[in-house]
């Protein structure tokens, strides 16, 4: 809609497993933020739109989201292959990385340095989640109905922590009725 | 790791991620309820240690089953745990995916799609507040995360530069 920017490239297999091997391990507060910044920013394989779109799919399906979207994207480039690639790069870093972890807590328990230095990138993380959905809402530019139910999902989620099952099932209904309605009067 | 506790893990979490909706975290009080309520493989306490510690860690924050399957099994109860909680739902996911490009262009989809972006970018938004409470236990740190906010909204440079700048005000400040 809002880019009207040179045709967008496509990924090769092995690019799009070494990408988002990248992005599981630089995921540091959840990987949506992330997977946004490398797929729509960096490598221009998708749009600000096509990724919230796809992101919005994975919440409603059963299942964690940044993975369900992981399998369509991988999906879209590259059929099953591409649906396998993705989410197995994306998982596969971390969970080395976790397990090396659990192991090193077995042996030493807390060590207050590496503690003092996690507790550092979590709060820098926590700002790049909220810049990130500061930055999507600025690009993909929703009508006001659109907005407004968006900003329901963040106060009920983030202020009141409505349990998130509800919050997406509850909300979808409007966003639904929101965005016929922007897309019928067009 | 027993057989029995194999069945345990796969049974437990296979039937969790089927509920749920919206993510993976969003069904934690559910796998407390098996990690430490059913089984009592771990107490409280360690429960909510692992998931610190998961949450910590890059990747998605559902490979916190990893710590626990870990702390059951092993590897062998890690992956057990992992598969077990992703498989279910990545064929439901994939066989959603071929259905969407079948039906790729039609209005009720379209409509459906756009009607899903605001949930997905308030969710970001939300989880990104969570943390923040969560790690805003002093000024310090709730100004870095202010910063890092401003930092991603307001110019395209990489995001790992706050993340290092973190890690260096950690080390002086936390």
């Amino acid at each position: 809609m809002s880019d009207d920017a040179p045709p967008r490239p496509v990924p090769t297999l092995l690019d799009l497993f070494l990408t988002y091997g990248r992005i599981g391990l630089i995921g540091f507060g959840g990987i949506n933020a992330w997977a946004r910044r490398v797929l729509v920013e960096e490598k221009r394989w998708l749009t600000d739109q096509d990724y919230a779109e796809t992101l919005g799919l994975g919440q409603v399906l059963p299942g964690p989201n940044a993975l369900n979207a992981a399998i369509m994207v991988g999906d879209r480039f590259h059929g099953t292959a591409g649906a396998i690639a993705a989410p197995a790069a994306m998982f596969g870093g971390p969970l080395v990385l976790l397990a090396g972890l659990a192991m090193f807590y077995d042996a030493y328990g807390e060590v207050p340095v590496v503690k003092a230095v996690l507790a550092g990138v979590a709060a820098a993380a926590a700002g790049m989640v909220l810049g990130t959905a500061a930055k999507m809402t600025q690009k993909i530019r929703p009508p006001p109905a659109l907005l407004g139910v968006g900003l329901c999902a963040l106060v009920a989620a983030g202020v009141f922590r409505v349990p998130l099952p509800y919050v997406v099932l509850g909300l979808a209904p409007f966003g639904i009725l929101g965005a016929w309605r922007a897309l019928s009067a067009k | 790791m027993t057989a029995a506790v194999f069945w345990q893990l796969v049974l437990g979490f296979g039937a969790i991620s089927l509920v749920s909706v919206g993510g993976g975290i969003a069904v934690l009080p559910e796998m407390h309820r098996l990690v430490v309520e059913v089984h009592g493989w771990m107490s409280d306490a360690d429960f909510a240690q692992r998931f610190a510690l998961a949450q910590a860690a890059p990747g998605p924050n559902v490979l916190v089953v990893g710590l626990f399957g870990w702390h059951v099994g092993g590897v062998a109860g890690m992956l057990t745990a992992v598969v077990a909680m992703t498989l279910p739902t990545s064929l439901l996911a994939f066989g959603f995916s071929r259905l969407r490009a079948r039906l790729a262009g039609r209005f009720w989809l379209r409509v459906t799609e756009r009607g899903l972006v605001p949930i997905a970018v308030g969710l970001i938004g939300a989880s990104g507040l969570i943390l923040a409470q969560g790690t805003a236990t002093g000024w310090v740190p709730a100004v870095l995360t202010a910063c890092s906010t401003l930092f991603v909204w307001r110019t395209d440079c990489s995001p790992l530069w706050v993340l290092g700048a973190g890690a260096m005000v950690g080390l002086a400040f936390l």
